[in-house]
């Protein structure tokens, strides 16, 4: 493998990798900032138990999210030097500020919150993780403004002395159409996949060990299954608007997410395929007429261009090329994404109904309870594959390639180690996790502590300090 | 003044905001296995750090992003060529982030025991590398006219490359214990003064050694003078440790890193990233800059923010002023 294909593999592991943290660190922090709001008005027991519970495995989390974001902000200037020099007046700027504004709130205000029991006046305390929290929205902000600026340019000029490009309109960049439409997208997303964890969580602990705190639980369950629900549903009127967006800025990702190889109208939407999706031959598969059409352009027989006419066209503009992405990764990644989407939402349903009148769903959901919180962490997932992918050949796009892109320097050598480092370390990383987070929840509830008496010892009997 | 002079200083401002509270925390984790005899004393001495490590690392990230946004040539060609090094700082960072993080998530002696050990060399490795990754940059490196390094790992590990890394360990080893001495009371802080003196003099020599000999290569009188302050104030640190005044014992270990690294910063003015290849070849504060617009929305919101973000990192290491106390107990079962 060359430099160029092993750079791509490595953004693509450590980019997905540190998005399994990023929103659940987004909307545990709201989480967990709810629940101390709540005992901070109700000053009833269970809340703050709750709080200690859902905060400590915000923390585990929250642990990996940050020192793998380093890796993603040193990789442009490591793996990607040519793109950095291209685009560094204008894709630096957002990496800066969202350090500045972002995540010194962040990791100032959460270390004030860690050790902070106790220390600090309750009020002040509860302070300290909403500003966390709000910390963490801005930083998904700005780092998605930076992001929407690959997928559809705005507010540059190209200097043709310099073959850079340069930043005109600060502005434009920060209400790019495609920023505004990603961050709800992305928050959306952030509390679904929260509240995915949360019901699961407390279903297996409804479901196992009904005896202990079962109000607590009933409680964080019902908290986040609705948190799935409602999100869910902003995610799905969000991500329409993003299509029809995306097919008027990358008409060829959305024939892409079909694998339309002619233009259509009205165009029908395939639920699955079997058989090749490389335009070659006759497949099968079950569709849904004019569904397509209607993700596209939101009529239900308007026309959506197909991958050959766009492939034309975009030789027309850029110059001889291949402009279409690997239709395979986008039209399953595109499925998979809403599918597993959807699933989280009916568990999540289901659930609910299985709550309802002070009842229990019986040990045959303990399967789908487990599985929960999984399905949002994989549509992520697939739906960053989906539209980086879908974005290619271009890094930027109609502006530069990805081939362009990779740092001239990168030997094979020097990319495989640090993928393979990265890989392996990432790797044992998460068993880590996942097995403090199993014995967390195995653990239950802590006890309730939040007696300034205590000053010393009460964060550090919970595990919370040090 | 010009707005690339204006970020060139921003970008040194940043630099030791990260060097000096950064720098403290990885002397503690270097430390904390070895001046940490039980595991109480341990877990104090990571106390310590507890509430602000995170934010310190901060510094880092901005660092970089400011240099990715002011001056895109010199992040692009530095985060490039500097490959395998960085990689290195990258795994000690993630190791020793964790570690400090899950360290006190599970009982355990064996699981802290290894923790202990894993946060202590990811602490001494950027330690190490952050210096000699400083000293290259000022020395200069191979580039060549498309402003690529040309060089690889090795190149960077030349002397006077070593003797940077061994400067930064030993000062930031000695700002560790100058901090565990203000923060720690009893044993604990009566240990960590100790160590100050012995280990500060080793520092000074070789802080001297290293900072006389970027001046040779590339001083002027102003990075000179500033490197005299330098020492003079590492040696009031020790002077004001001995007399048992840890306060301004720490103040004087801070302003000698920052000074350090205004030195290199003076010395390295006007190129970002000198080429030993041909002077020509050098990225300078105006060939590796970003345009006028781009720096003038970047000034205004560093303006706005830095002074905020002083304002309440400040405030929360205020908050945690209190010498942190070895307890008897262990935390959980």
């Amino acid at each position: 493998m060359d430099p160029l294909m092993l750079s791509r593999w490595q953004f693509g592991i450590t980019t997905v990798y540190h998005f399994l943290f990023v929103p659940l660190t987004i909307g545990m922090a709201f989480a967990t900032a709810g629940f101390q709001l709540a005992w901070y008005r109700t000053k009833k027991e269970s809340y703050l138990r709750l709080t200690r519970f859902v905060g400590e495995l915000f923390l585990i989390n929250f642990a990996l999210g940050v020192v793998t974001g380093i890796v993603q902000e040193f990789q442009f200037g490591m793996n990607w030097s040519s793109y950095s020099r291209f685009v560094g007046d204008i894709f630096g700027a957002p990496l800066a500020i969202e350090g500045l504004l972002a995540f010194f709130l962040e990791s100032t205000f959460l270390g004030l919150w860690i050790f902070g029991w106790g220390r600090l006046s309750p009020r002040l305390h509860l302070v300290t993780i909403w500003v966390a929290a709000v910390g963490s929205a801005i930083s998904a902000f700005i780092i998605l403004a930076a992001n929407s600026w690959m997928q559809h340019p705005v507010g540059y000029e190209v200097n043709a002395a310099t073959g850079r490009a340069e930043l005109k309109d600060f502005f434009a960049l920060l209400t790019n159409s495609t920023a505004l439409i990603t961050f709800p997208h992305t928050i959306a997303a952030a509390f679904m996949t929260t509240g995915a964890l949360l019901t699961g969580i407390a279903l297996w602990r409804l479901i196992r060990r009904r005896a202990d705190d079962e109000g607590a639980f009933r409680t964080t369950a019902k908290v986040g299954a609705t948190m799935l629900l409602v999100s869910g549903l902003l995610v799905a009127v969000t991500g329409d608007i993003q299509g029809k967006i995306m097919t008027e800025q990358q008409p060829m990702k959305m024939a892409a997410a079909e694998a339309l190889w002619t233009t259509e109208q009205p165009a029908s939407f395939s639920i699955f395929t079997i058989g090749s999706l490389d335009g070659s031959q006759d497949v099968f598969s079950i569709r849904i007429p004019n569904l397509l059409s209607f993700l596209a352009t939101g009529t239900l027989d308007g026309k959506v261009e197909g991958i050959n006419d766009l492939q034309t066209q975009y030789e027309a503009t850029y110059g001889a090329g291949d402009y279409t992405p690997n239709t395979a990764v986008t039209y399953w990644t595109f499925r998979l994404m809403i599918g597993t989407g959807i699933l989280a939402a009916l568990a999540a349903a289901w659930f609910l109904f299985g709550l309802r009148k002070g009842r229990v769903p019986g040990r045959f959901a303990l399967a789908t309870a487990i599985a929960l919180p999984f399905l949002p962490l994989a549509a992520n997932s697939f739906a960053w594959m989906f539209t980086e992918i879908g974005r290619q050949p271009w890094i930027v796009f109609g502006l530069m390639s990805t081939a362009s892109a990779v740092s001239p320097t990168s030997s094979t050598f020097d990319v495989l180690v640090t993928m393979i480092g990265f890989t392996v370390l990432y790797g044992a990383l998460a068993v880590v996790m996942v097995g403090l987070m199993v014995r967390r929840v195995r653990d239950g509830l802590p006890p309730a502590v939040a007696d300034a008496s205590l000053e010393h010892d009460a964060d550090a009997a919970l595990g919370f300090g040090y | 003044m010009e707005l690339t002079t204006v970020w060139f200083a921003l970008i040194a401002v940043l630099w030791i905001g990260y060097f000096v509270l950064e720098g403290f925390d990885f002397g503690v984790g270097i430390l904390s296995p070895i001046l940490g005899q039980t595991e109480p004393e341990r877990r104090a001495i990571l106390r310590t750090i507890g509430p602000v490590w995170d934010g310190n690392e901060v510094w880092v990230i901005v660092a970089g992003g400011a240099t990715f946004a002011a001056f895109p040539e010199w992040y692009a060609t530095l985060f490039s060529g500097f490959y395998l090094a960085l990689f290195l700082i990258l795994v000690a960072l993630i190791v020793r982030g964790v570690g400090i993080e899950y360290r006190n998530k599970r009982g355990g002696a064996v699981w802290r025991q290894r923790w202990d050990i894993a946060i202590a060399i990811c602490s001494f490795l950027p330690a190490l590398l952050w210096g000699v990754a400083f000293a290259n940059i000022v020395a200069g490196v191979p580039i060549d006219a498309h402003k690529q390094f040309t060089g690889n790992l090795i190149t960077l590990l030349n002397p006077f490359g070593l003797l940077g890394g061994l400067t930064t360990l030993l000062l930031f080893i000695t700002h560790g214990l100058v901090f565990l001495a203000l923060k720690t009371e009893g044993e604990l802080r009566n240990r960590a003064n100790g160590l100050v003196t012995r280990v500060g003099l080793v520092t000074a020599v070789v802080a001297v050694a290293f900072l006389a000999w970027a001046n040779v290569q590339t001083g002027n009188a102003a990075s000179i003078t500033v490197a005299v302050a330098a020492a003079l104030a590492l040696i009031g640190a020790l002077v004001a440790n001995r007399v048992r005044r840890e306060g301004w014992a720490f103040i004087g270990s801070a302003v000698t890193i920052a000074l350090a690294v205004v030195c290199l910063f003076l010395a390295l003015f006007p190129d970002v990233m000198p080429s030993t290849t041909d002077p020509a070849f050098s990225l300078t504060t105006t060939n590796a800059a970003s345009t006028q617009y781009t720096l003038t929305i970047m000034t205004v919101v560093a303006v706005i923010f830095t002074p905020l973000v002083l304002l309440y990192q400040g405030w929360t290491y205020w908050i945690f002023r209190k010498r942190v106390t070895v307890q008897a107990a262990p935390a959980k079962p």
